[in-house]
């Protein structure tokens, strides 16, 4: 795949999904580290004080409740905690760090393998959230937004990231079980397997409608998989669950089904890897594992102004330390060579159109582009649709000017979320 | 978590297409320079000295400008070169070089730079200085009087100013196949419509620019052109004629598509062009100038705003 323009050539990028490479069907299993790192959500009250300290032992599969609310982690090794500190993740987002020195020796919790038994979807909730491709459960029992149809996302949504693939192509049995519990713990009947458009046949008994997705970029996202396949499109700003549909990735579904077949909680993540020369590997890494750990496995060196990505190219993040862990929604670790990672410059807008032709939401970007750079975000909100937006990156990647236009985009809808909270937290204090 | 190594982190995405400011100005003057240098091999050593100054003139007063306004230095881009380029391309071959330095610096100065510069541009530069220049210096902007000490092998009236004149009468010995092969006097670089065609073609498949505009600005001006010659074939001339003459090709591909001063959507920019081919035509047929594609030009950039309100639907936009 080309992704450059050619000075002299005629010809244009176009960007695919990558799809699974022939022959992965092996995955490279990353030892079980000495100490692995989980990132806990830490509430806001700034003297939440955890219900964890240091030299507490962990078994293998053990939830973590750090505050004693809903929020959990899952240990995924038997072991020590050595360590509890807080990290400050995107966007502002308040984390404290589990670190735990883990034993060779594996002990598994059968917490949940007393519990499996009962069957309901809330005593699910209550252990599988941080399985590896993490289900996002709550979503099926918000009374607000019932939902009609399960998606069992066997696509991956950025390009060279082809894990999901991976697990659809290797974990039939998981996946089809994993289906079955859904259905039986929620009782919604309709679901829907999304596949490669040209991958479509083989998956029809595994327990739901498989509905193909093109190739192209970035069609495998959600809100365009909802217009463009279900014909059902997301009013702008709203969600997919808001029309009744839940997207659910494969390996998500497939560690329910592991679960519950097996009786242990699922530690273990796939994950692509795609080091500096492009090359797509499988591995399979303990979740909170650090990426050091992994690159050390397949021989990478990071040198000054290098990026390492979690996820593809065109939407993943970036992270500024090798000992940041895996996560269980990390499908893809991306290293990047300084010379190759794109550059953003502070050039003006010079109204070419290539991002309006490129955009699949049809937005109009060169006029938003110049709002949010004033900072306008509300005025770019009502007047040039910026909650239609998929955050595919695609304006970006095309800006003859090189402006970060995602980036404005991201930080424009963080901040009217952010001013609307504060609205309302002020006027509930007034009221 | 213990942070031995740091690294540069940057948003997404990570990937760029290598597109470049640089490059589309490279390409520019690429797909113009066939032209121009037939311009060069019709008028000789002045149509040089123009083109060169126009370019020089254009690059200085843009590197003065941002100088003095305190604005990063922008030349490298290219394009004020292309400007500098286009500009020249219009003018008569003897025009002196205080009205080319004066041009320049209406197109760079005036029409870009104080609108906030490269992108910020309401009109098309090098369309607001040929428009100033042709009201403020009539008779030295005039292609007859200009060329006046010019000898050809073919009819040295410059045809738009023939047929405005005289009627279509004027213009019967004219063939078609020469005008295209740049068999008439006009601006340097607009009279070898073989030449315009070849580089503005170029343009559309390098994705420089869009074929809608150039593609409804030749409609507009035909179907227009086709008009007036139906109602009266001896005072107007073919729509052929108007395509092959004047500014005609060189405004569809190298001045109507300039990127700040046109529309970015389908219907708009088909819009934008046949209204503007359509008042090429007008003018020429029933107002005052020969050849008066720049006010054409400036009016379509003057409704530029109002045609690209007209857009698709947004994804899951609610009216």
């Amino acid at each position: 795949m080309t992704t450059k323009n050619a000075f002299w050539g005629f010809g244009l990028p176009r960007l695919e999904h990558t799809p699974l490479p022939v022959g992965s069907e092996r995955l490279e299993a990353i030892a079980l580290p000495q100490t692995v790192t989980l990132l806990h959500r830490r509430p806001e009250e700034k003297k939440a004080i955890p219900l964890l300290k240091t030299g507490d032992a962990v078994k293998t599969g053990q939830k973590l409740s750090l505050y004693g609310n809903a929020d959990y982690v899952t240990s995924p090794a038997t072991g020590k905690v050595v360590s509890l500190s807080p990290v400050t993740g995107n966007f502002g987002r308040n984390l404290t760090a589990v670190t735990v020195a883990t034993d060779p020796q594996e002990n598994f919790d059968g917490e949940f393998d007393a519990a499996r038994s009962l069957l309901s979807l809330d005593a699910a909730g209550k252990f599988l959230a941080a399985v590896p491709g993490q289900p996002g459960l709550e979503r099926l029992t918000d009374p607000e937004r019932p939902i009609k149809t399960i998606v069992v996302c066997g696509v991956d949504e950025d390009i060279l990231v082809v894990t999901r693939q991976h697990v659809l192509a290797s974990r039939l049995a998981d996946i089809q079980h994993g289906i079955q519990i859904l259905k039986q713990l929620t009782g919604i009947e309709d679901v829907v397997i999304l596949t490669r458009r040209e991958a479509i046949q083989g998956h029809g008994s595994i327990g739901g409608r498989v509905m193909g997705v093109d190739p192209r970029y970035p069609a495998a996202l959600p809100l365009l998989v909802m217009a463009n396949v279900f014909r059902q499109e997301v009013p702008a700003g709203r969600t997919c669950e808001d029309k009744g549909f839940c997207f659910i990735s494969a390996e998500a579904v497939a560690s329910i089904g592991s679960a519950f077949s097996t009786g242990r909680i699922p530690v273990v993540k796939t994950l692509t890897v795609i080091p500096k020369d492009g090359r797509i590997r499988l591995a399979q890494a303990p979740i909170g594992t650090p990426i050091g750990a992994i690159l050390k496995h397949f021989d990478v060196t990071i040198a000054e102004g290098d990026r390492i990505v979690f996820g593809g190219p065109m939407r993943g993040t970036a992270v500024f330390s090798p000992d940041h862990p895996v996560q269980p929604d990390t499908d893809a670790i991306l290293v990047l060579d300084a010379k190759a990672a794109a550059r953003t410059s502070d050039y003006p807008c010079i109204n070419c159109g290539e991002c309006v032709r490129v955009c699949p939401a049809c937005m109009q970007i060169n006029l938003l582009v110049r709002y949010l750079e004033a900072g306008k975000y509300e005025d770019a909100e009502e007047s040039y649709d910026l909650n239609s937006c998929v955050e595919c990156g695609l304006c970006s990647f095309v800006c003859v000017s090189k402006i970060p236009i995602l980036q404005h985009i991201m930080l424009a809808k963080h901040e009217l979320v952010r001013m609307r909270s504060t609205e309302t937290l002020t006027e509930t204090i007034d009221g | 978590m213990a942070d031995k190594q740091k690294l540069i982190v940057s948003f997404a995405p990570f990937w760029h297409n290598g597109s470049r400011v640089t490059d589309r100005s490279m390409q520019i003057l690429l797909a113009a320079s066939p032209a121009a240098f037939f311009g060069i091999y019709r008028f000789g050593i002045s149509a040089l000295g123009v083109l060169a100054l126009a370019v020089s003139s254009a690059v200085l007063w843009e590197l003065a400008f941002t100088r003095v306004a305190k604005r990063p230095v922008s030349v490298g881009d290219g394009t004020a070169a292309v400007i500098g380029l286009l500009f020249g391309m219009m003018l008569p071959a003897t025009l002196p070089w205080w009205a080319v330095i004066t041009g320049t610096f209406l197109a760079i100065v005036v029409a870009r730079q104080i609108y906030g510069g490269i992108g910020a541009n309401p009109f098309n530069p090098a369309a607001v200085a040929v428009a100033i220049l042709m009201l403020a210096w009539k008779q030295r902007m005039d292609i007859d009087s200009a060329l006046v000490n010019y000898v050809f092998d073919f009819p040295a009236a410059f045809p738009l100013g023939a047929v405005k004149a005289f009627g279509t009468g004027a213009i019967k010995e004219l063939s078609l196949i020469d005008l295209f092969m740049g068999r008439q006097v006009g601006g340097i670089g607009t009279i070898c419509g073989a030449a315009l065609s070849a580089g503005g073609i170029y343009l559309v498949l390098r994705g420089v620019i869009r074929w809608e505009i150039p593609v409804s600005f030749l409609a507009g001006a035909a179907a227009t052109a086709g008009v007036f010659h139906a109602v009266d074939p001896l005072r107007f001339a073919s729509p052929a004629f108007h395509l092959l003459t004047g500014f005609t090709l060189f405004g569809a591909f190298f001045l109507a598509t300039e990127d700040a001063s046109s529309p970015v959507n389908f219907i708009p920019m088909l819009i934008y062009g046949a209204v503007i081919g359509a008042i090429v035509v007008f003018i020429r047929n029933i107002g005052v100038f020969a050849e008066g594609l720049v006010f054409a030009l400036l009016v379509g950039n003057l409704i530029q705003p109002l045609l690209d309100k007209i857009r698709p639907k947004a994804l899951g936009k609610v009216e």
